[in-house]
């Protein structure tokens, strides 16, 4: 009995403390440098996951709403199929709304949130103000370029997105 | 006895870690052979490439086909939609390829639900899976 007991004991206490470690905003230690680098927040299905199509986008780019919203419809993701099984899809969703733009968490969820009006839930990054603000110098015609192809497509000219780095000195538009 | 029950569950995770761990393409084939009630030599290369090559009409006109995303040779990286890399689907080309069961039945479930608007049967998997064995 003892050894059970014990047993949940040591289980127990090392999620507790890996859920701190991992939920814990991480602030300026971890480098939400001037609001362009995201603090390194992650969760193991999340990466596994949600990178395999795409980055894994920052939950601090959509609020909550957005997040609840998109992880209810996998199945029918922007056209293609990415359903999950039930358990990771909750372990996926409760990461992204402990992180999300309205969580309080990260400088960068804040300036999203200015520009939006509370209730509301847009499906995408790139459909946001926040997100069409920052980019209005981007010409229409520089988004459908080859080797970007759409807007969701960061990395092309973030070269530093995996990372979660989005400051001036890491952004190079590809030619062509 | 509880002690007993704690590390005889231990070693029963420990094996199913090893299992999961040492699926191949060979032993993925053989066990879709099975579910399809056919002999591992009933598996056919040839219907695999047919799969992965054929073009369908997707949901919004334009035709679909395995190759589109992982390109007509399965050596060679891919691309998704968005545009990010996928790394070649042959295993010739890419060992991780055809290691992890349920990887595997997952990427099936969703690319074959896209592309044919269904699930891949079991002798479809072993066939594609044959095909892409073989691939060089
Ligand atoms: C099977 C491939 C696939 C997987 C897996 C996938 N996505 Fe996507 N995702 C897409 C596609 C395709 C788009 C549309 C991109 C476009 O329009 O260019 C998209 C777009 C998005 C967008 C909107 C981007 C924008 O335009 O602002 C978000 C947010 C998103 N995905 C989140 C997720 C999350 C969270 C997960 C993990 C649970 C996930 N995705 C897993 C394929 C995928
Ligand atoms: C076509 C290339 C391109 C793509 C694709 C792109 N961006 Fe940008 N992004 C830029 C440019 C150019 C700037 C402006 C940089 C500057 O001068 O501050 C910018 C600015 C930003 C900034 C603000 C940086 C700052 O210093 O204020 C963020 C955050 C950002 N982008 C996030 C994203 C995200 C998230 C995506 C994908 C959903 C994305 N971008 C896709 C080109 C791109
Ligand atoms: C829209 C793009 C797209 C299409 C079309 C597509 N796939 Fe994929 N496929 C992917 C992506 C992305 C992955 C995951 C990449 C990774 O893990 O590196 C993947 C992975 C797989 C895997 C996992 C293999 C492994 O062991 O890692 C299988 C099996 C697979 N695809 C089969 C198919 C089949 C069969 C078709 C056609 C019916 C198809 N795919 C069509 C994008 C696509």
């Amino acid at each position: 009995m003892n050894y059970l007991l014990r047993g949940i004991g040591v289980v127990a206490a090392v999620g507790v403390f890996s859920l701190l470690a991992f939920s814990l905003p991480s602030g300026d230690a971890h480098g939400d440098g001037g609001g362009n680098v995201l603090p390194r927040t992650t969760n193991k299905a999340w990466q596994q996951e949600c990178a395999s199509c795409h980055i894994a986008y920052s939950p601090a780019f959509l609020p909550k709403a957005s997040w609840r919203r998109l992880m209810g419809g996998l199945d029918q993701h922007f056209g293609e199929n990415a359903s999950l099984d039930p358990a990771t899809q909750a372990d996926i969703l409760r990461f992204l709304e402990a992180n999300a733009a309205d969580s309080g968490t990260s400088r960068m969820g804040s300036r999203v949130m200015q520009s939006m009006g509370t209730n509301q839930a847009p499906s995408r990054i790139t459909e946001t103000r926040w997100f069409v603000r920052k980019h209005d110098e981007v010409s229409k015609s520089v988004w459908s370029r080859k080797s970007i192809g759409s807007a969701a497509n960061c990395a092309a000219c973030h070269r530093q997105a995996e990372q979660g780095v989005f400051d001036e000195d890491t952004v190079r538009i590809p030619k062509q | 006895m509880i002690k007993h029950l704690l590390y005889g569950g231990l070693a029963v995770l420990g094996m199913a870690s090893a299992v999961a761990a040492a699926d191949s393409p060979a032993s993925l084939m053989a066990q879709y052979a099975q579910q399809a009630g056919v002999p591992i030599s009933g598996l056919s290369a040839s219907r695999g490439a047919a799969l992965y090559r054929t073009e369908h009409p997707g949901r919004n006109g334009e035709a679909v086909s395995c190759a589109g995303c992982h390109t007509a040779n399965p050596t060679q990286a891919g691309r998704t939609r968005v545009g990010k890399r996928i790394e070649p689907l042959a295993p010739a080309a890419n060992p991780q390829r055809f290691t992890d069961a349920a990887k595997v039945e997952k990427w099936f479930r969703r690319n074959c639900q896209d592309v044919l608007q269904r699930e891949c049967s079991a002798q479809e998997k072993g066939d594609f899976i044959a095909w892409l064995s073989q691939a060089r």
